[in-house]
């Protein structure tokens, strides 16, 4: 493939961007459809969406083996997804189903595959910070080449357990990469409310970690970033911090009324829509041309539906399931 | 074979013999580690043991990634209070984890605090927080009250699949006793009859097991045969032996260091309500600490704690009229 374009740095090639594609097309449309399903009732408990945010999971995600461990906050389903979780097994959990990733316990703040290493997301706002950087100590101790990376929002980092981590991991030298996406909203109040410093990449600089902020929605450009760090952490070196500029289309939860904010202009959104963007840079770069893409959304939509239909059709799990989910037997 | 040691030493001695036995045990909490010719870091190295900032939260949130890498991490974290600062990891993730993901990872290990240091430590360094652990499905609480329950409750704990929060009570730190040799292990959930009688049992945890054995045998001279039950672990929590003893003797008296309505006493007094009511002769007598935070004033402290004169005073009134039976 040519890389007509090629920036400086840039080492995204055609055949990954159709594959990011892909994964980005799955997550905003398995999204829209949880949004539907959650207005319909048959999602019933708590979601939120990471629409507009995708280009950061697929481009972070897919670089990624199945050993190196993957952390998420509350916002999940795109990192999941993109770590390899089926889409079926990811609607049956938001549908409380018995066949979803963790048997209908967890729900949509709770994904948790261990198989793909996505080893676990929390509703707390940050709560897997610090956790994170325990799978890098133990694949530092266990002298392989994983890694660890957690993603949180903007919002995380005013939390004091997120400056512990860093301290630590900076003082300790580990394998982790810290991918935030910033919105610019944590939860329902804009970064200005919170703090004087503007970037995350920022709040970090006294403690020296190589650090960097990106437009998250420039899907080449986070891939570089993120490939960058990644090859360096997995050749011993750590931790690293990516700050992704990004905007959250949806509410913080769906039903969210948002007045806290002015939606973005549709025009604008598209230009700024880090799926579109790809398309239309892969189509400039001679990388696919509208038949390709057009087939690369409907195998998501197609993918979508089995995976409601999927999710539909499972059974409830049991109350006995919960005796073996409490405790491990030593 | 045994040998004497503190129950400091003993609970040490298993952390050692753990960490010999298995390489995935790790060790680390604040000012520890902080040489090279500390016998930890000797043995095992500064991989394995580790000194860490005073950042609770990190320190535990560490553990839970870990061993859900597959380690098992001891957590030193000195003072049960110093938990507080860090209670999302220790209630919200490290317990969470397991059910939240369906039964997929398991999150071996142990945060080990002392509590209960009512000897001058005044309002911050004494509470007895075991209670707030104890209903946190997910976690396991444990809380020695011998040399030898220490070192084998360490082990099994250090083994054990789940978190384990492991409550060392400071004034018994130097209590001599009899410590099993080599691999020991005591099992949860298993209470421990430490003393037959048939009038009255008593039940304490940590501290308030001696203050229990120690009237007992103020007891014994007047003719009460005191039954002196230590749970040793409150979660899982043996009920079943207590009711036995209760059924066996008709009354019952709870002790614990703790204020009265964050105390395990006041959960084994429900259950003993409920599921032993017929077996009772006499309302349950529960002797806790005061609802005051732990003063500094040495009179003062001992005024608001449990002591073996309140705890004598409680069987009497237990007993109240009854007859008492021939010894």
């Amino acid at each position: 493939m040519l890389n007509q374009h090629k920036r400086p740095g840039e080492s995204l090639d055609g055949g990954q961007a159709a594959g990011l594609l892909a994964t980005m097309w799955r997550i905003r449309l398995f999204e829209e459809r949880v949004g539907q399903l959650a207005r319909s009732g048959d999602i019933d408990g708590l979601v939120h969406l990471s629409i507009g945010q995708e280009g950061v999971a697929a481009a972070v995600c897919s670089q990624l083996r199945d050993d190196d461990h993957v952390y998420s906050g509350h916002r999940a389903h795109g990192h999941a997804i993109a770590k390899g979780a089926s889409l079926e097994r990811v609607m049956a959990e938001l549908m409380g189903r018995d066949t979803g990733l963790c048997r209908g316990l967890g729900g949509s703040m709770h994904l948790v595959d261990v198989e793909h290493g996505f080893m676990g997301a929390t509703g707390v706002v940050g709560g897997t910070v610090p956790i994170a950087l325990g799978s890098a100590l133990a694949a530092r101790l266990r002298g392989t080449d994983a890694v660890a990376v957690v993603f949180f929002g903007d919002g995380a980092v005013q939390a004091g357990h997120f400056n512990e981590t860093i301290n630590l991991a900076t003082l300790w030298r580990l394998p982790l990469v810290l991918v935030c996406e910033n919105n610019g909203f944590a939860e329902f109040t804009p970064r200005s409310a919170h703090t004087v410093v503007e970037r995350v990449s920022d709040v970090v600089a006294p403690y020296g970690l190589e650090r960097s902020t990106v437009d998250g929605n420039d899907v080449p450009a986070v891939w570089d970033a993120f490939g960058s760090y990644l090859a360096s952490a997995r050749s011993g070196a750590g931790p690293f911090l990516l700050e992704c500029l990004t905007h959250r289309v949806r509410g913080h939860y769906e039903g969210d009324p948002g007045r806290y904010r002015d939606s973005m202009a549709e025009a604008e959104w598209k230009e700024k829509d880090p799926i579109l963007r790809l398309e239309r840079h892969g189509m400039a770069a001679g990388w696919y041309g509208e038949d390709e893409l057009r087939t690369i959304g409907e195998a998501a939509a197609a993918a979508v539906e089995d995976a409601v239909r999927f999710g539909l059709e499972s059974p409830f799990p049991p109350s006995a399931l919960l005796e073996a989910a409490v405790y491990a037997d030593g | 074979m045994a040998h004497e040691l503190p129950y400091i030493a003993a609970i040490i001695e298993a952390i050692q013999l753990e960490m010999e036995r298995d390489e995935s045990v790790l060790y680390f909490g604040q000012n520890m580690a902080t040489t090279e010719n500390e016998p930890f870091v000797e043995a095992f190295g500064k991989d394995r043991v580790r000194v860490t900032p005073i950042s609770e939260t990190a320190e535990i949130g560490i553990a839970v990634g870990a061993a859900l890498a597959g380690y098992r991490p001891v957590v030193e974290l000195y003072m049960a209070e110093f938990m507080l600062v860090a209670m999302d990891q220790v209630i919200n993730e490290a317990p969470r984890f397991r059910g939240m993901s369906g039964g997929q990872v398991k999150v071996p290990i142990v945060l080990k605090a002392g509590y209960g240091f009512t000897a001058g430590w005044a309002g911050q360094h004494t509470g007895t927080l075991n209670a707030l652990f104890m209903g946190v499905p997910g976690l396991k609480v444990v809380v020695p009250s011998t040399a030898a329950d220490a070192k084998g409750l360490m082990a099994t704990a250090i083994r054990d699949d789940n978190p384990v929060v492991y409550l060392h009570n400071y004034l018994l730190t130097l209590d001599h006793g009899d410590v099993p040799d080599g691999e020991y292990l005591v099992p949860f959930g298993e209470a421990s009859v430490r003393r037959e009688g048939s009038d009255v049992t008593i039940v304490g945890t940590g501290w308030t097991v001696d203050r229990a054995l120690a009237a007992a045998d103020r007891l014994a001279g007047e003719g009460i045969e005191a039954e002196v039950i230590d749970p040793r672990t409150i979660a899982p929590l043996d009920t079943q032996t207590i009711l036995e003893s209760v059924d066996k003797t008709g009354h019952l008296v709870l002790v614990d260091q703790a204020t009265r309505h964050a105390s395990v006493s006041t959960v084994i007094a429900g259950e003993v309500a409920e599921f032993g009511f017929g077996s009772l002769k006499a309302p349950i007598v529960q002797v806790t600490g005061l609802d005051a935070t732990i003063p500094y004033s040495e009179p003062l402290e001992a005024y608001v704690l449990p002591d073996d004169d309140k705890v004598v005073a409680a069987v009497q009134s237990v007993l109240g009229t009854a007859p008492v039976t021939a010894a």
